[in-house]
């Protein structure tokens, strides 16, 4: 019975915590067009979210792409099929390593932030002191924080892509001897730009609105001490590690399962 | 001053972004050979078109002047109706063009390969003719133009897509008539007449 009861609380809670992060997602939606006159604060966090995550996604990029290549002309090489190597380098980023790899790096890099800087807000009681100042949290604090994920999550994976090409482009031309035009030119006839980038921008934008809502939902639904924040943090990642790693199987299978 | 280095390195972000997702559209992508917007359509009906897509590329001496734009089955002539555009700078080919399904490579994608054939530009023939029996030609006597692929043109001269198990079908079909020592006159023949002996064999056998 008792069994009973804990599956019974622990299923409501988590309806409870489902609906609750589905409000605050309208409760922001509704809030965006507040934000219009205070771009500002979308700016600013776009540098702590996007640009401080640079680093990490240029160097992953380069070096994913520097293993692509390295990988596919081994496997290739036995077909004699190394000047396919440019397709397989483009194909394998532009389509999922791009988006997902730098959604991960994101959640680990900027979600976690995020939900830690949010948390310990309310842990300070920082969150309720703009409530009694009649500021509304969700439009200055958090509205812009996840704005500017949405709008950085895509960037960054566009970079991780391009740089990645280029990783691949290094490796595989100047390393190993692929033909530098036929690199080029079996990219470009094989990667279309509707079904290749256009769906691969689409996967990143959805990446970046569920990794933010989840960052910025678990820093407000922290429970306000220091345990609750590392707690809220950890939740973050590992949530938003699996929504983008499930959510990329439902989008690749409506995009390229025709 | 740190606002000012913010901006800056958010204005960095974001055109560094733009500037990846402009090298992915035009680099890495088909849009810089993509500009069949503008053109015109030609029909080519073929007794098999497996293999063609949509956006597959339509070559001429092995450039790509066109894609395929659509491939519709015509229930009354049993037979695969394929929709081409052609990039309207090519505006001259001769109508008596043919039209072959070609395989890039042993295992790759199909192609449509357009060969320049006679045109029914009478012209040249009476040209031609004139040469050879060494008379002069006066270009004056020709009344018919040149005839040119335009919207909607038909392509008369087709060859479908080679399958492979109908190759090697015929191939297994004609090895075993030979083998048999039997019917080789029809050896060479297509593969009705390689059935057919084979059937024959097996009833003689029976």
């Amino acid at each position: 019975m008792e069994y009973l009861q804990s599956l019974g609380h622990k299923g409501l809670s988590f309806f409870q915590r489902l609906g609750r992060g589905h409000i605050l997602l309208a409760n922001i939606v509704m809030g965006l067009h507040t934000l219009l006159p205070r771009l500002r604060l979308v700016l600013i966090q776009v540098f702590s979210v996007g640009v401080l995550s640079l680093i990490i996604i240029l160097v992953s990029g380069l070096f994913v792409g520097m293993v692509l290549g390295l990988q596919g002309y081994n496997t290739l090489v036995d077909f004699g099929a190394e000047e396919s190597l440019g397709v397989v380098v483009a194909l394998s980023l532009v389509r999922e390593l791009g988006p997902v790899v730098s959604a991960l790096l994101f959640a680990g890099r900027a979600g976690s932030a995020l939900t830690a800087e949010i948390g310990l807000m309310k842990a300070t009681e920082q969150l309720s002191a703009m409530e009694m100042m009649a500021v509304d949290p969700v439009r200055r604090v958090l509205a812009p924080r996840f704005v500017a994920g949405v709008i950085s999550m895509p960037l960054l994976a566009a970079i991780f892509s391009a740089v990645g090409v280029l990783g691949g482009y290094f490796v595989g031309v100047g390393l190993l001897g692929v033909d530098e035009g036929a690199y080029w030119s079996q990219m470009q006839s094989s990667v279309d730009l509707y079904d290749d980038i256009y769906n691969g921008v689409i996967k990143s934008i959805v990446f970046g609105i569920v990794v933010t809502w989840i960052a910025v939902f678990e820093g407000q639904d922290a429970i306000p001490t220091s345990e609750g924040v590392s707690r809220a943090t950890t939740r973050t990642v590992v949530h938003s590690s699996l929504a983008v790693l499930g959510l990329d199987f439902v989008l690749t299978a409506l995009m390229f399962g025709d | 001053m740190t606002t000012r280095i913010t901006e800056i390195w958010v204005g960095l972000f974001v055109a560094g972004g733009m500037a990846a997702l402009f090298m992915l559209a035009m680099q890495v992508s088909n849009l810089s050979t993509y500009s069949n917007e503008e053109g015109y359509d030609i029909e080519a009906r073929f007794e098999d078109a497996s293999g063609l897509k949509v956006r597959s590329p339509v070559t001429m001496a092995g450039v790509t002047i066109g894609r395929v734009k659509d491939i519709v089955f015509d229930d009354n002539t049993l037979q695969a109706v394929v929709i081409m555009r052609l990039d309207n700078v090519h505006n001259r080919l001769p109508d008596g063009t043919s039209a072959s399904i070609y395989t890039a490579g042993l295992l790759g994608e199909k192609y449509v390969g357009l060969e320049p054939g006679s045109s029914a530009n009478e012209c040249e023939d009476m040209m031609l003719e004139a040469e050879m029996e060494g008379r002069e030609f006066d270009p004056a006597n020709c009344q018919s133009k040149p005839g040119y692929l335009a919207e909607g043109s038909k392509i008369q001269i087709t060859q479908g897509s080679m399958v492979l198990e109908k190759l090697i079908g015929q191939f297994v079909s004609k090895f075993l008539t030979e083998g048999d020592g039997k019917a080789k006159d029809n050896a060479g023949d297509n593969t009705g007449g390689g059935t057919d002996n084979t059937e024959t064999t097996k009833g003689q056998k029976g």
